[in-house]
């Protein structure tokens, strides 16, 4: 039973170590110059810790400029979906309206298409509206998402009827019970998608890739890999600005671990 | 229809308010989701090339697809990305969740490792690999060197192990979050059942054979599925690391779409990829609707 035990152990440290040393890899380069880091044997703790790198990236590229785009971003997707999605929810929970349950499906059916067969249309759509190379775009295609209607519907079914009709009774219009009864009871959903969303905008490449052009205007994971692309061998720099992309997501991580795998089980109920 | 009519002013107000609380979400979805649906549809018949008028070329694009090298390599590509991929991420993800089921000391500090790489974004991972897999003195290759492997791969660096290197990559990275959802089916597993193997002097084999694979079958088959749709969407890691080489070895399917619409201009051509790949998801789904009766061990 020991012995059991023990190997278990054994293989749990195992594992977390091959999770692990990417990112150990990732920060031990990054304070290291070119010639030290592909060494025989590794030096995985840097003799002298160097900021070459993290200079460079600074010098190299407006990486201050990706970081505040992609915020900037980031946060008015996360604001826009907060507020639309869960109106959506509530109207789909709480209220009756007649083709309530025919609007529902097409938000349904629209989840099962890829986003990679309407990129096109919608690129199209955004060319057309002169909104290219511009935040506007990534914001307006990025902000009405159906998963967060879902979730946030999923939270708002668990609200006890009760409340409402006693709401109703007093008096309360729907806009009333939607934000002092429904909001304030979902804040597990809100934070759910908050979480989740942060991080998946802060994440995403192909958008940005699609509708961006300048410099200037690119997001962090755009200017990541256009400078992995431009300074091919610099491996120092090019793990340095990994670094720095990394930071937002880890923090959101040791703040919403919780919910953030709550939303593993609602991509569960998605299909 | 006739309910509506005698519906009371009370009722009445309630359903403005259901439109009005709609309108914002529905709007934005209309414009950049519904709509685009049904262009994209249209233009995959034409040969619209992003500039002027776009012509009517019925299922041309259709009949090239498959006269088409690139986009047959793709598609084989792809099905060796997704018969790789989908059972390592199974395995890989339910062995972490068997691991951590147990009460054990630092549990949870093992689950937060094992989920982070999921959080990450694919470009960083693919920065970080490409040197954790550098041929000549990458650390997976002095590592191999050590144990005494002669000739290591050369990764994403040759056309026999391009993908292969892609799909490590990828479960790596992956494998935390369906770990999640299989430790979820695990919790539902009532614990009676494997009292009663135990005195049945069940071992932990068959415990696992006869208790655990088959009250999992949900999860299983959840993951399973949706492994399966993200497997046909792979893009990022591959464009930040080989960017579809060496030569053609790890071109996939949202790659030509991407090329095909983007590089050259053939938004006809690529939309039709892309409802091609609708094609495979809708008929995923459509296999998962049918078979989760039949399969899915849901009840007891």
């Amino acid at each position: 039973m020991v012995k059991k035990r023990i190997l278990l152990y054994a293989v749990c440290i195992l594992v977390a170590f091959i999770m692990a040393v990417p990112f150990l890899w990732m920060l031990s380069a990054s304070f290291k110059e070119n010639a030290e880091i592909f060494t025989q044997p590794i030096q995985w703790i840097p003799k002298k810790v160097k900021t070459v790198n993290y200079e460079k990236v600074m010098e190299e590229i407006p990486f201050i400029a990706y970081f505040l785009n992609t915020a900037y971003v980031t946060v008015v997707i996360t604001v826009i979906r907060l507020l639309t999605c869960s109106m959506a929810a509530f109207a789909f929970a709480k209220l009756r309206f007649p083709g309530r349950d025919k609007f529902f499906l097409i938000y349904l059916a629209t989840m099962m298409v890829p986003w990679h067969a309407i990129m096109i249309p919608q690129f199209i759509t955004i060319q057309k509206a002169g909104l290219y190379d511009s935040h506007l775009a990534l914001i307006l295609t990025g902000s009405f998402s159906a998963f967060g209607v879902f979730i946030m519907r999923q939270n708002m079914l668990s609200l006890p009827e009760g409340l409402k009709e006693a709401a109703k009774i007093d008096g309360c219009g729907s806009l009333r019970i939607f934000t002092q009864i429904a909001l304030p009871l979902s804040k597990t959903g809100l934070a759910t998608l908050t979480a989740l969303t942060f991080t998946q905008v802060w994440n995403d490449y192909m958008a940005p890739m699609i509708y961006l052009d300048s410099d200037m205007k690119k997001t962090i994971q755009l200017g990541l890999a256009t400078f992995k692309r431009e300074f091919d061998t610099d491996y120092g720099a090019i793990m340095a600005g990994t670094v720095l992309s990394l930071v937002p997501v880890v923090i959101i991580y040791a703040m919403a671990q919780k919910y953030i795998v709550e939303g593993v089980a609602f991509t569960g109920l998605k299909g | 229809m006739k309910k509506q009519k005698i519906g009371s002013k009370l009722e009445r107000k309630e359903w403005l308010a259901g439109y009005l609380f709609l309108l914002p979400n529905f709007l934005g979805f209309l414009v950049f989701t519904i709509i685009p649906v049904i262009i994209g549809f249209v233009i995959s018949f034409t040969d619209y090339t992003g500039f002027g008028t776009a012509r009517f070329v019925g299922i041309e694009n259709y009949k090239k697809m498959f006269q088409d090298s690139g986009f047959i390599i793709a598609l084989q590509n792809n099905l060796f990305y997704t018969l790789t991929s989908v059972p390592m991420t199974i395995v890989f993800s339910l062995l972490l969740a068997l691991m951590l089921n147990k009460k054990m000391y630092f549990g949870d500090g093992f689950k937060t490792i094992y989920f982070f790489p999921n959080l990450t974004s694919m470009v960083a991972v693919g920065c970080v690999w490409l040197q954790l897999f550098e041929p000549n003195n990458g650390p997976v290759n002095q590592l191999l060197g050590s144990i005494g492997v002669e000739n290591p791969p050369k990764w994403f660096w040759s056309l026999s192990t391009a993908m292969i290197s892609i799909v490590i990559v990828v479960v790596w990275k992956q494998a935390g979050y369906y770990m999640i959802m299989f430790l979820g089916g695990l919790k539902n597993i009532p614990t009676h059942l494997y009292e009663s193997a135990k005195m049945d002097g069940a071992n932990a084999w068959e415990t696992f054979r006869y208790i655990t694979w088959p009250m999992l079958s949900p999860a299983t088959f959840m993951v399973t599925i949706l492994t399966f749709i993200a497997s046909f969407q792979v893009f990022d890691i591959i464009n930040v690391t080989t960017e579809g080489g060496p030569g053609r070895a790890t071109t996939v399917l949202v790659m030509r779409i991407y090329q095909e619409a983007f590089k050259y201009g053939r938004m006809g051509y690529a939309s039709a990829i892309g409802y091609f790949l609708f094609l495979i998801i809708f008929i995923i789904t459509l296999v998962q609707w049918k078979m989760q009766k039949k399969w899915v061990n849901d009840d007891m």
